[in-house]
């Protein structure tokens, strides 16, 4: 039976979801306008953080949102820590309910992915409040939400991929 | 071996708590680096050098993914142009009309403006030079607006610099690396901007949220803004130069006031970086620091501002240098040249004539002849028209009757240029005490004229006409 948590490889359920959040990122942030909109801006990183607490509690997922989170804080020019923060408290989040959550259906886990979202997005909006005195725009709070949460397949699809691949975290 | 005898089996809570532990640590991580971040300054080292590699990468790598979209673009407007070249046209005829009347207008107003400027001795801005820049990652979210150009400090690049796009301010740079300048957008929610109302001159700061139309806050005054005025900076605090088109304010659906900005009327690829030293760089801060404080007057309690307060007795308090007596013109040595009066500066004010008003003739304080240090009874006074600067007497501090040498009575004392008066040498009669000669027609009078009698020091400020 050890090979039931040797097929748990992190570069496959880490690794990979992490370089297509990066390039995913990097991409969203060309500077791109059709027909004088702009591009939506995504908080790509939250589907595997969603993803990774679902599949298996571990050591080298809390690591890996830290990287995406200073990742985009350092590539949006945001305040360094934010997004770290913001990510790591959705994390945290899904992991003290994650017996309260697997199992469920698909569209149930998506409220609970909306739920999460919105908790790292009112992280960072609090931590933005206390560094500037000064409260973001919610126009612009729930455009990202709203893009945000339209990732969830993404995410599902990760959790249908290794949900199953250590028994012992059924 | 059966699942459940395998002792890896029972591993599920430990490895939770593990996580949980993990999870803490991570966010401490994350918590000491946003409570050192010092994100938005101007200060070149508040860029860490994480940062700035991250972004010597990034400029590259997102000049490279935006290349086809630019390409794309500019196809798109090919496309546009040659389907609607003639409704263009016609529009471009049009808005030419318009424009040569607004290049009169322009060229006559330029031309007031330098004879005002001339007239009125205006120093004005030196023209900025301009580094061009494209823009080639743009960032839009609600808790940072930035923008990452691909010029940096090999061309001279630094952070404070202003950033603009052909229609209007874009923002401030923030951070420099080679290769890459990172653009602080005047709608970050950190993104503070003087800014003015180009109609009334009226004063705000422009403070961006995270949306596409920063706020207007700090106004003034009533009904300071209306909708459509134009919003330019205002240069207060020398950060930015003054009148750089910023936008157009509006009502905002919060009932704020906003400001459409100008920069988007138009995708922003390419930016222009304005070579602007603002006047924090600028300045020699330890110049500033080494300026020499005046000394503490022993009698600087006894002081109102230049006034000496009355004495408790009945005879004024003697003057130091730092309190001149009433009517006792004295010439501060420059070393205590602090106090801002124009006696202290070093260069008394000689005499001017004014009939209309003798008393402050009198006053003036040029003349101060050494007979100001003896006693009043005894002085020998000079006509004030004639009498040179002494500022070896006038150093020394003058007795509390001192006043009346240098009171002449205004009908006797000689119109004299003002020229003649500061340049005239000091009559030996007048640089030596006379005790006991008899003193001239003017100092037999021991009483001074009753105009100069109580005449306060203030009256030394009187500027030369």
């Amino acid at each position: 039976m050890s090979n039931a948590a040797g097929s748990l490889a992190p570069w496959q359920w880490i690794g990979v979801p992490m370089l297509f959040c990066l390039i995913w990122t990097i991409l969203f942030a060309i500077p791109l306008r059709v027909f004088g909109l702009q591009l939506p801006e995504p908080v790509f990183a939250m589907w595997p953080v969603f993803a990774w607490a679902m599949i298996r509690p571990s050591i080298l997922a809390p690591m890996a949102v830290l990287v995406l989170g200073l990742f985009l804080d350092i590539f949006w020019g945001g305040p360094l820590g934010l997004w770290a923060l913001s990510l790591l408290a959705a994390y945290g989040a899904v992991l003290g309910a994650r017996t309260m959550m697997i199992g469920q259906s698909a569209p149930v886990l998506w409220i609970w992915y909306a739920a999460v979202t919105g908790l790292a997005l009112g992280m960072g909006a609090l931590i933005t409040i206390i560094r500037t005195q000064a409260v973001p725009s919610p126009y612009i709070l729930l455009w990202q939400f709203v893009a945000t949460i339209l990732l969830y397949p993404f995410s599902q699809r990760l959790i249908d991929r290794f949900e199953d691949a250590d028994v012992r975290f059924r | 071996m059966a699942f459940r005898e395998n002792p890896l089996g029972e591993l599920k809570v430990p490895l939770t708590w593990t996580a949980a532990v993990a999870v803490i640590v991570a966010a401490v991580v994350a918590i000491a680096l946003l409570a050192t971040d010092r994100r938005g300054t101007i200060q070149a080292e508040a860029y860490g050098a994480t940062r700035k590699a991250a972004d010597a990468v990034a400029a590259p790598v997102g000049g490279v993914l935006s290349g086809p979209v630019r390409w794309v673009g500019a196809g798109v407007d090919s496309v546009r142009g040659y389907f609607f070249a003639i409704s263009e046209n016609r529009r471009l005829k049009a808005e030419l009309k318009e424009a040569h009347e607004w290049r009169d207008a322009a060229l006559a107003l330029r031309n007031t403006n330098e004879r005002y400027r001339i007239l009125l001795g205006l120093k004005t801005d030196p023209p900025i030079p301009m580094i061009s820049a494209r823009i080639v990652t743009d960032t839009r979210g609600p808790f940072a607006n930035t923008r990452l150009a691909n010029v940096g400090k090999e061309m001279g690049v630094k952070p404070g610099y202003p950033v603009m796009s052909e229609n209007g301010l874009v923002g401030r740079v923030i951070g420099v690396t080679t290769g890459a300048s990172r653009v602080l957008l005047l709608t970050d929610i950190s993104s503070r901007t003087p800014v003015m109302i180009d109609r009334t001159n009226a004063r705000a700061i422009l403070t961006g949220d995270g949306g596409p139309n920063p706020k207007l806050e700090y106004m003034r005054g009533q009904n300071p803004v209306q909708p459509g005025d134009r919003v330019v900076t205002s240069g207060d605090g020398g950060v930015l130069p003054r009148g750089l088109p910023v936008g157009v304010a509006a009502k905002g659906l919060d009932g704020r006031w906003r400001v459409i900005l100008a920069s988007d009327s138009a995708p922003v690829d390419f930016v222009r970086i304005l070579e602007f030293e603002d006047f924090s760089q600028l300045v020699n801060q330890q110049e500033l620091d080494k300026m020499p404080v005046p000394p503490p007057s022993t009698h600087a309690a006894a002081t109102i501002g230049v006034t000496a307060a009355p004495a408790a007795g009945a005879r004024p308090a003697a003057p130091t240098v730092g309190t001149p007596a009433p009517g006792t013109p004295t010439v501060k040595p420059p070393a205590t040249a602090g106090a801002a009066t124009p006696a202290a500066s070093g260069t008394p004010v000689p005499a001017v004539p004014r009939p209309a008003s003798p008393a402050a003739k009198a006053a003036v304080p040029a003349p101060a002849p050494k007979a100001a240090s003896v006693p009043a009874s005894k002085a020998a006074p000079v006509p004030a028209a004639k009498a040179a600067p002494a500022p070896k007497a006038a150093i020394k501090p003058a007795p509390a009757s001192a006043p009346k040498p240098a009171s002449v009575p205004a009908s006797k004392a000689a119109p004299a240029p003002a020229a003649k008066a500061a340049a005239a040498p000091a009559p030996k009669a007048a640089a030596k005490p006379a005790p006991k000669s008899p003193a001239p027609k003017p100092a037999a009078k021991s009483e001074p004229h009753p105009a100069s009698k109580a005449r306060p020091p203030e009256k030394l400020e009187e500027p030369p006409l």
